[in-house]
This record gives C-alpha cells, structure tokens and sequence, in this order.
C-alpha cells in the first residue's frame, strides 16, 4: 500500500505548507518562508533495494525539521544523501535533486566536500577526535581547508564553542583532550566543530540519544538557538523531543515520505491514517 | 506502552459515562423534586453534586496523570482534552441541577404560580441531549454531535415560551412575582444546560476532527 503513497498523492496533500506563523504579532503563511534546501523526487537505492523513493519536501531557512518513523524508513538515508555522504558508499545510487539555494548540490561542477562544510553533520554519538585538543578538534576543519591564522582560529573556536553553550565550560582548560569531556559536553564539542567552518544547514542524526535528560536539555536549548544562524534537520527517535525542537516534521515510513507538515498540527491532527498510528504507538 | 494508555484511556471513559449518568438522573430527580415538591429529594440532588463535583476532579487527576506520564499525541491528546472540556460542562451542568433543587427548597410546600408543563419538557430535551451528546462521544459520530444543536433552539424555543408566559403572570399579579421569577431561575438553568451540552458536541467534534469550532 505505501510503495505507490507519493505516486497517488499530490505533493500538496503531503506537504502541508498552509499554516500561519505568528511573531510578534506579525502573520506569515508557510509560502512567505524562504525555502533553504530542496528534495525533488530524491530516490536513493542501495543495490537493488530502494532507501527512499521520489522524496519532494521543502527546508525552510532557520527552522527546525524533524524526520520522525520507525526504524529502516529512510529516514538516515534521506539526511545522508542531504550532504552527498553516499558518495562514499560505493552500492548507493542517488537520483533525483537536492537543491541547496536552488542549485543542485549533485551537479558534476559542484564540490562535495564544499558541500559537506556548509551542510555539516552531528552524529548519534560524540565524535571528537581522540588524540587532539578540545581547541584542535574545534579548529580541525579549518586547519584541513589550510587555515593556519592563530588569532582567527582562536576567534573561531571561541565562537563556535560560545554557539554551541560549551566555552563557560572548557575555557580554562582548551588543551586538554577532547574526550576528556562529559557525553554530553562531548556532543556539543563535535556540534562546535560542525559550526566552526559556518555551515548553513546542520544535519543531526539522533544527536542525544546517547545522553542523560540534562545533557539532552541542553542540546536541544542549544538546536533552539542555533536555529537563529542555521537551518537544522534532525532525526529523532524520541517522539517529545520532534515536538519539542522542531518547526516542521516529516514522517517517513518504508522508504516514503507519508507526511510533512508544522509539527504542531502533526501531533494534533495528523492528516495521515499512517502518522497518527505511528504517533500514538500502535506500530513502529 | 500503548496497553497502557489505552487501558488509561479505557478507564476515563467509563468514568466519563458514570458522571454524565449522574448529571442527568441530578436533572430529573431536581425536576421531580419541584413537581412534588419532594423537599427531602431536592436535599439529595443537593447533596449528590458534590459527588459530581468530586468525580470531575478524579477524572481532571487522571487526565494530568495520564498527559505527564504518557505524553500522548494525535488523537490520543485530543481525546483527553475533549474529555477534559466535557467534564468541566457536566460539572456545570449538575450545578444548574443543584440551583434547580434549591429553588425547590426556597418554593417549600407552596403553590406553584402556574402547572409545570413546559419546564419538564425542557427537562426532557435536556436530558436527552446529553445522553445522545455522551453516545455521539463515544461512537465518535460527527453527525450526530452537529445533529443535537438543533434540539437546543427546541429548548430555547420553550424557554421563551415559559418566560413569556411567568411575565405575563407577573403583570397580572405582581404578588407572584418572587415565586415566578423562581421558575423563571429554573427555565434558565435549563436552557443553559441546552447550551453546554452544544459545547459538548463542539469537543466531540475537535476530538473526531482536530478541528476547534466556536460555534456549531
């Protein structure tokens, strides 16, 4: 029944892009948010088995968009091919487009690893790298595109250690190793390092399910500030936590995209027979 | 996980039915009272709003209870918020019953200022319709929920109807005029109870559709 679900829908039943947004007392619909990255029917197979098939949504620039679905429904593939990481994964084939301001990031002229610094990834569990520095593993990426300059690798690694809510904690003790840290201090050292090479997408892949309540608080008090300079998609397996932090949902089930809309109507009145079984738990 | 929300949820709605059971035998038993003037039984309804007022905190408790432990969503929210509504306008209702048996009281053992004809039938409509509200809830019948409205210009209709004629008894008789406006109180506690019953049907509809509507 789901294989042909996008071939029988129109992409409008799909992608609720109807609400209004209210700040400061100011209306906007949906249509007024600028689009920042764009899927257009993005198939990915891995060999003869399909990841995600003909996915269309819209990212809105400065929000927040949780992909949510049980386990196997595309939903790692979707963020891998967001920033061409299946390049590396000699069986998958991509089809299809991702726009990132309107030019397709799998064009032949277009570098992936310019890609992957402006669209950076967060993974599931903390990466820092263990042999360096809490400053180093910030500084990193900067120091591999040849950046050598002290005095800005310095300003950088303030910022970026500042956005991620971490510099409080480490300034006094930047040399020492980075996973010498907490998990959770850890995960917002390796979300520093996505931010130190100013990327205008962050990709989170279940980025506290490896963290207690505290550290998962502060990460997500940290997604919703950094919403302010980057457009963040993040997987969640943790329904509260897709309500919590995210503007925009987007239900994957079996390789397609069952549902997308504001996340406020999606835990209230999904259109979806599918969404409201998964949401209420009685599959996945 | 799901056993057990929906073993919560399960529970609720057999509480559910068991005040709106209550709330309507308050509204007959206080229409009985006044046409019998059965003073010990309007002592009774009295005193049985209190056991509607405690089973809609037990309920209110449980729905807190289930929001912080099981944090539902989608319709599973949504119920609980409708049934969190339903039983603030039953406890309203039961409250209009009690008023109704209070007046009975205050009336004592004297002559009504007219027969009682149109106030039992108001009576009547009333009871059904949240009867008919409370199945409409649990069959989830959209139809049904937006069918009850009318019944409530029916109330209405009869409760100008009364009001017309207990003013025009006042004119007559200004003597009567302490004990009509009685009857008058009771007519209006009536005819409000036709109006929560629609804000019932409006969280039915929520509930069915995800949809809040100020006005059926």
């Amino acid at each position: 029944m789901m294989e042909n679900l996008t071939k029988e829908k129109s992409l409008t039943s799909i992608i609720d892009t109807s609400s209004e947004f209210q700040f400061n007392g100011v209306k906007s619909t949906a249509s007024d948010m600028k689009i920042r990255m764009e899927t257009k029917n993005l198939t990915v197979m891995y060999g003869k088995s399909t990841g995600i098939k003909d996915v269309s949504i819209p990212i809105y620039d400065n929000k927040v968009t949780a992909l949510i679905g049980p386990s196997g429904c595309g939903k790692t593939t979707f963020l891998r091919a967001l920033n061409r990481m299946h390049d590396m994964t000699r069986i998958a084939k991509v089809t299809g487009e991702v726009l990132l301001d309107n030019k397709n990031i799998y064009d032949e002229d277009v570098n992936p690893v310019i890609i992957r610094r402006k669209i950076g990834m967060v993974f599931q569990k903390p990466t820092p790298f263990p042999t360096m520095s809490i400053y180093d593993n910030v500084v990193a990426g900067l120091k591999l595109v040849g950046i050598r300059k002290k005095s800005l690798l310095q300003d950088v690694c303030e910022k970026a250690l500042t956005q991620a809510a971490l510099f409080d904690e480490v300034k006094d003790r930047l040399n020492d190793s980075g996973v010498s840290l907490s998990g959770g201090q850890q995960q917002r050292l390796s979300i520093a390092r996505a931010l130190a090479v100013e990327p205008e997408v962050l990709l989170m892949d279940e980025p506290t399910s490896s963290l207690d309540p505290q550290a998962t608080t502060r990460i997500e008090e940290l997604i919703h500030t950094l919403k302010n300079d980057v457009t963040i998609i993040i997987i969640t397996h943790n329904m509260q936590q897709a309500a919590r932090v995210s503007d925009k949902t987007a239900f994957f089930y079996v390789g397609d995209l069952v549902e997308m809309g504001d996340t406020r109507n999606i835990f209230t009145k999904p259109k979806e027979k599918k969404t409201e079984e998964y949401l209420t738990g009685r599959f996945g | 996980m799901r056993k057990a929300i929906d073993e919560f949820l399960k529970d609720l709605e057999n509480d559910l039915l068991k005040m709106s059971g209550m709330v309507t035998e308050a509204i007959q038993q206080s229409i009985t009272a006044l046409k019998e003037k059965d003073l010990e039984l309007a002592k009774e309804v009295r005193q049985n709003d209190q056991k509607i007022n405690d089973i809609r905190l037990n309920i209110e408790e449980k729905c807190i209870n289930i929001i912080a432990t099981q944090q539902p969503v989608a319709s599973d929210l949504r119920k609980i918020i409708a049934i969190l509504n339903i039983i603030t306008e039953l406890e309203r209702i039961g409250d209009y019953a009690s008023g109704t048996a209070k007046i009975t009281q205050k009336l004592g053992n004297g002559e009504l200022v007219k027969p009682l004809i149109d106030i039992p039938r108001m009576a009547e409509l009333a009871i059904d319709m949240v009867e008919r509200s409370i199945a409409a809830y649990a069959k989830e019948d959209e139809k049904a929920a937006r069918l009850i409205n009318s019944q409530d210009d029916d109330i209405d209709e009869l409760y100008h109807q009364v009001l017309r004629e207990l003013i025009s008894i006042m004119i007559e008789d200004p003597r009567t005029i302490t004990r009509a406006t009685y009857l008058i109180w009771v007519a209006h506690n009536l005819e409000r109870t036709g109006d929560r019953v629609t804000n019932i049907c409006e969280r039915i509809i929520y509930l069915i559709t995800g949809d809040m509507i100020e006005k059926l």
